[in-house]
């Protein structure tokens, strides 16, 4: 399927333009705009309600956007030009965007009525048309990347959670995204297996050219992983920096204030 | 106590053909129930324009009267006014099957609904197809939670199937009574109904209860 050629709106991965998000009478993003360039790992970090979660929701097409676009890969994701005119894009439209996009969740949500193996070549085989081979030959790849190649013929629910979040993972890459969104993929997690989960991200972030949204807690991570963190407070970005400025230097109080309520509570 | 083993003994062959047509009644009223619920769910669910609100009116409709009233209405008015005639047998099991199907498809979209939105979210995420969502990932988690409220109702419905004396199905309670008409004796063939109705109801209740511990309830 040949696509029509069309000229690149930017050479931005991810632009939010102006984007505004509402539920209800409550504002979660108002005129929110941010560029992520391909192969970048960016952090947002901000306190519970300020809308990370949301920018990620927008994105995967969870949500809808109430104003301004957000363009992918150089196109819109959910608005489509006509006649001249931005409209809203169609169910095909937004199908063909959504492949480009993968998202890790924080409940992991995988069927728990198929196998692992299953889990992960399903969107394959389902939405891709690959061949059940090919899409179980790359599971197992992958499934050996996770560290898990042992739980092929496992169900979920036979697993920890840190394995089941790296079956998710598996499962996310198994569609080759472009785009991987992370949303809080630790918080659901004993302590003793965030690690196990977030080496396996790291890996991956550092193996590929995937570009990286991701929401967490885990500062060090961040700090560790990301090429830029944003600091979001009340639907905006309130400080965009590199790691190693944003978690020693911090230019907004606001920033501080909340690394220093991140410490606390670990301590 | 004045109970007469002979005529309990007479009235056997006569049961047993009743017998027969109580489980027939029940097993094909219970499909009929199980299939025509599913779909009614998956209209509601769906929200399949025009047929959704009729989807929506009928079962209200049927949930709101009497069984009994159903199977004279469809039995004496709807099937001369359509032109058909179908054999009482065959109209008990539709009525028994339409009636339920009004329950079950509650039960199904319980169950539906029990499916976590993040699972529907992870199917959206990865681009698998919405026909594919609903036959691979929703209703094998929903239809397993919903089998022991579905035998609950096939239960029920074995026990309803007597009233079907109004169009002349002889079922096993109707074929006592009818030993009762020719022997003038009511109580060894009414007891030895009812003695068949504890002998799979109770049994049949005790496998519902042992299912739902095993997947849970809606």
């Amino acid at each position: 399927m040949s696509e029509p050629y069309r000229t690149p709106l930017t050479s931005a991965m991810i632009q939010f333009d102006d984007v505004v998000k509402k539920f209800g009478d409550h504002v979660v993003l108002s005129d929110l705009s941010f560029t992520v360039k391909p192969g970048e790992f960016v952090t947002l970090i901000g306190p519970s309600g300020s809308g990370k979660t949301t920018i990620l929701r927008l994105l995967m097409t969870l949500e809808t956007v109430d104003g301004g676009t957000i363009q992918v890969g150089g196109e819109y994701l959910s608005h489509e030009e006509r006649d001249g005119r931005l409209v809203t894009a169609d169910e095909k439209h937004l199908r063909r965007m959504r492949k480009r996009i993968g998202m890790v969740f924080q409940q992991f949500n995988l069927f728990p009525n198929m196998k692992v193996l299953q889990n992960i070549t399903e969107a394959p085989v389902r939405a891709l048309g690959l061949s059940k081979a090919e899409a179980e030959q790359r599971a197992r790849e992958l499934l050996d990347m996770v560290g898990l190649s042992d739980k092929v013929d496992a169900h979920p629910m036979q697993l920890s959670g840190g394995q089941q979040q790296r079956v998710a993972i598996a499962r996310a890459l198994a569609m080759r995204p472009e785009i991987l969104l992370l949303d809080e993929v630790t918080s659901a997690l004993d302590p003793e297996l965030v690690a196990g989960v977030l080496n396996v991200l790291k890996q991956i972030a550092e193996t590929t050219d995937i570009t990286f949204l991701c929401v967490t807690h885990e500062m060090q991570f961040a700090q560790d992983v990301s090429d830029r963190v944003m600091m979001f407070d009340q639907g905006r970005v309130i400080e965009d920096a590199a790691p190693e400025k944003l978690f020693t230097q911090p230019e907004q109080e606001r920033t501080r204030a909340f690394l220093q309520a991140v410490i606390d509570r670990s301590a | 106590m004045d109970w007469d083993w002979q005529n309990a003994i007479n009235a056997l062959p006569l049961l047993a053909e009743g017998i027969l047509v109580t489980v027939e009644l029940t097993v094909l009223g219970s499909l009929l129930a199980y299939v025509l619920g599913l779909v009614f769910a998956l209209i509601r669910q769906l929200r399949v324009p025009v047929l959704n609100q009729a989807v929506y009116l009928f079962v209200e409709g049927v949930r709101s009267t009497p069984l009994l009233i159903q199977v004279f209405v469809f039995f004496y008015l709807l099937q001369p006014a359509l032109g058909i005639r179908l054999s009482a047998f065959v109209t008990g099991v539709i009525a028994l099957g339409v009636h339920y199907a009004t329950y079950t498809s509650e039960v199904y979209r319980a169950g539906i609904e029990a499916v976590p939105k993040g699972q529907w979210e992870a199917a959206r995420a990865l681009s698998i197809p919405r026909m594919r969502v609903w036959t691979g990932i929703i209703l094998p988690q929903a239809v397993p939670r919903v089998l022991p409220a579905l035998g609950n109702y096939t239960i029920s419905m074995f026990k309803e199937t007597p009233l079907l004396l109004a169009i002349g199905v002889v079922d096993v309670l109707n074929s006592a009574k009818e030993v009762g008409a020719e022997t003038f004796r009511v109580i060894e063939p009414y007891t030895l109904a009812g003695v068949f109705f504890l002998l799979v109801s109770y049994p049949a209740s005790i496998l519902v209860r042992r299912l739902e511990r095993r997947v849970g309830t809606v």
